[in-house]
């Protein structure tokens, strides 16, 4: 086995026993990611900085002073801010923004010893489920079962591919709407989106304010446990982060479910949904309770109504978020004619900085939220957000301790394949994810088969808020059970 | 079926500062009309008495001293700028 094909928990015990350094493995993945330019994963490459924090945590390694993540190599999401180093949100708007400053997730990251790779392809603002609309170009999914080159979905597209492709140990991504769930369902890796508030959002560049979270992407539930583990914690500089003490996330691990009630919920079994999605689900379901696990079917009434609310809040948030890219202080300005004034910068900036997904989003909420229109969209839509909430409320009050739900309706697709497709064709595949994150619940994607093709599929588990430890020991008892260890084939 | 005609696309486009010629608008019309009508299954939904979610979780914003905390940054704040002089943003003629 190669290096940077090690998880994390294997590579952090090689690194404490002495087996081998930080800086062999940093070498190895910085090695795979120059061998993987076909895939696009990465976008700004960090060797040297790579390298210096390598060296760093192997002297770290040697005084025994190592956190878990010591010495571990990892990608960052370009939405990130990374101080000086390009943080562009895949968007031509950030192009030339190195930010002053570190995120404070980043910065926990790089304070455990942590080894920065580089920052990772995402969708422009991490509005997008195919990484097709960032400024970079395309991400390719390291799967390929046929001729045709495939979307690692969106927007953590980048993570995803990295991660499944054995670029990095790790990577950092962003849910807003099923950005980590979809693409790790779609390359056969593990994605956490933790509880609204576990994970500080200070310098993660915005999309919706009231929807984001970070999580970790990682190949296996362990080193999803292990990576949360130093992403989470209060954050004074975040508001909206919760200052309630971070569990050992790795020792809830213990495999035990037994008399844990599993919730079924009927209102996502939608139709004209694919056999193969319908045995996936049924085939976890029956995982769980030969673990011990009871099933109970459960009804969430208002899961059909997630999409549309979700699509009037996250452009409402997001018009308001991106209001602040207007050729002032950081990015791009448009070249000016003469006359011009600052209205016509503003225009004309945006404009060229934006890209047409990003447009629309924005242009729908400034129309949900101008006079007229706020009552009816986005007052509306906050009110069902609320009764999307209560549902989730009442089945966990009756008992539930989890919900086990499809990752994705389909596996992975072609790139271009939606390029003609309705804007809300490809909203659709954020279906089974986008609820978790109206109701600010912690949301789990676990590899378990894959389709007729060869493709990796991936089941969701929903846990209550601030249960990531128990959702993480119900997710590890899921894999071992699922025993999926199919990797992508090497073609890049 | 919401449609949006194209005086009201050109309306959002100049409210949210984005420039969008007049050859795009009856395509952005008919892009937002569509999804405007996705949205309108909300219409469905039996939403009397309930209030609208402000927080995901339910909880009070943390106080602290009204101090300052942070500064002392001028050159770092201006580093990204496309145009900065003497210690400012510089922007084209507001005011005539």
């Amino acid at each position: 086995m190669t290096l940077n094909s090690l998880t994390i928990a294997d590579a952090r015990d090689a690194l404490r026993k002495g087996d081998v350094t930080a800086v062999e493995l940093t070498q190895a993945c910085l090695g795979a990611i120059d061998a993987a330019d076909a895939l696009n994963a990465f976008v700004h490459k960090t060797p040297e900085i790579a390298l210096e924090r390598a060296r760093a945590a192997d002297a770290r390694l040697q005084s025994g002073d190592a956190p878990a993540m010591c010495g571990i190599p990892i990608g960052i999401k370009d939405l990130f801010c990374t101080e000086g180093v390009a943080s562009q949100a895949a968007s031509n708007i950030l192009r030339g923004f190195k930010p002053e400053y570190e995120s404070t997730i980043t910065s926990q990251l790089r304070n455990s010893g942590a080894v920065m790779l580089g920052k990772l392809n995402m969708d422009e603002f991490a509005m997008g489920s195919s990484n097709e609309t960032a400024c970079y170009g395309d991400v390719v999914n390291p799967w390929k079962v046929d001729d045709r080159r495939l979307t690692p979905g969106g927007s953590s597209g980048g993570s995803a591919a990295a991660v499944a492709a054995d670029l990095c140990l790790g990577a950092t991504g962003t849910d807003t709407g099923g950005s980590i769930r979809q693409p790790a369902a779609f390359t056969g890796i593990v994605g956490i989106k933790p509880t609204y508030g576990r994970c500080s959002r200070w310098g993660v560049v915005a999309f919706a304010s009231s929807l984001d979270q970070a999580g970790p992407m990682t190949r296996t539930v362990r080193d999803a446990a292990i990576m949360l583990g130093s992403m989470a914690g209060h954050d004074v500089k975040d508001s909206t982060s919760a200052d309630l003490t971070v569990p050992d996330f790795e020792a809830a691990l213990t495999g035990d479910i037994k008399g844990r009630k599993i919730g079924i919920p009927r209102e996502y079994r939608m139709d004209g949904m694919p056999p193969e999605i319908e045995k996936l689900w049924s085939d976890g379901t029956a995982m769980l309770k030969d673990a011990g696990a009871q099933i109970v079917d459960i009804t969430l009434p208002h899961t059909k109504y997630a999409l549309p609310a979700y699509y009037v809040i996250a452009p409402a948030e997001a018009s308001s978020n991106l209001a602040r890219y207007d050729g002032v202080r950081y990015g791009h300005r448009a070249a000016l004619a003469a006359g011009d004034g600052i209205t016509e910068m503003y225009e004309k900036t945006r404009a060229e900085g934006f890209g047409p997904e990003v447009q629309r989003r924005v242009m729908i909420g400034t129309y949900v939220l101008s006079a007229g229109f706020y009552d009816a969209y986005y007052n509306r839509a906050r009110k069902v957000r609320a009764l999307i909430k209560r549902d989730f409320e009442q089945v966990f009050a009756e008992g539930i301790d989890a919900i086990l739900t499809p990752a994705t309706p389909s596996a992975a697709f072609g790139l271009g394949e939606m390029a003609d497709a309705d804007p809300v064709e490809m909203y659709l595949n954020d279906v089974f994810t986008v609820t978790v994150n109206l109701a600010g619940l912690p949301g789990i994607a676990v590899p378990t088969g894959l389709d007729s093709k060869g493709l990796p599929l991936g089941l969701q588990l929903i846990g209550k808020p601030w249960g990531e430890a128990d959702l993480l020991n119900t997710a590890y008892v899921l894999e071992n059970a699922a025993g999926f260890v199919s990797k992508p084939a090497k073609w890049w | 079926m919401s449609t949006i005609d194209l005086e009201t696309a050109r309306r959002v486009a100049k409210l949210a500062r984005i420039a969008v010629p007049d050859e795009n608008l009856p395509h952005l019309a008919q892009e937002l009309s569509g999804i405007l009508t996705f949205m309108e299954q909300l219409n469905e939904v039996d939403v009397e008495g309930i209030e609208p979610m402000t927080s995901v979780t339910p909880m009070r914003l943390k106080r602290r001293a009204d101090g300052v905390t942070d500064g002392d940054k001028q050159a770092k704040i201006l580093s990204n700028a496309p145009d900065a002089r003497e210690g400012f943003f510089a922007v084209p003629k507001v005011v005539e």
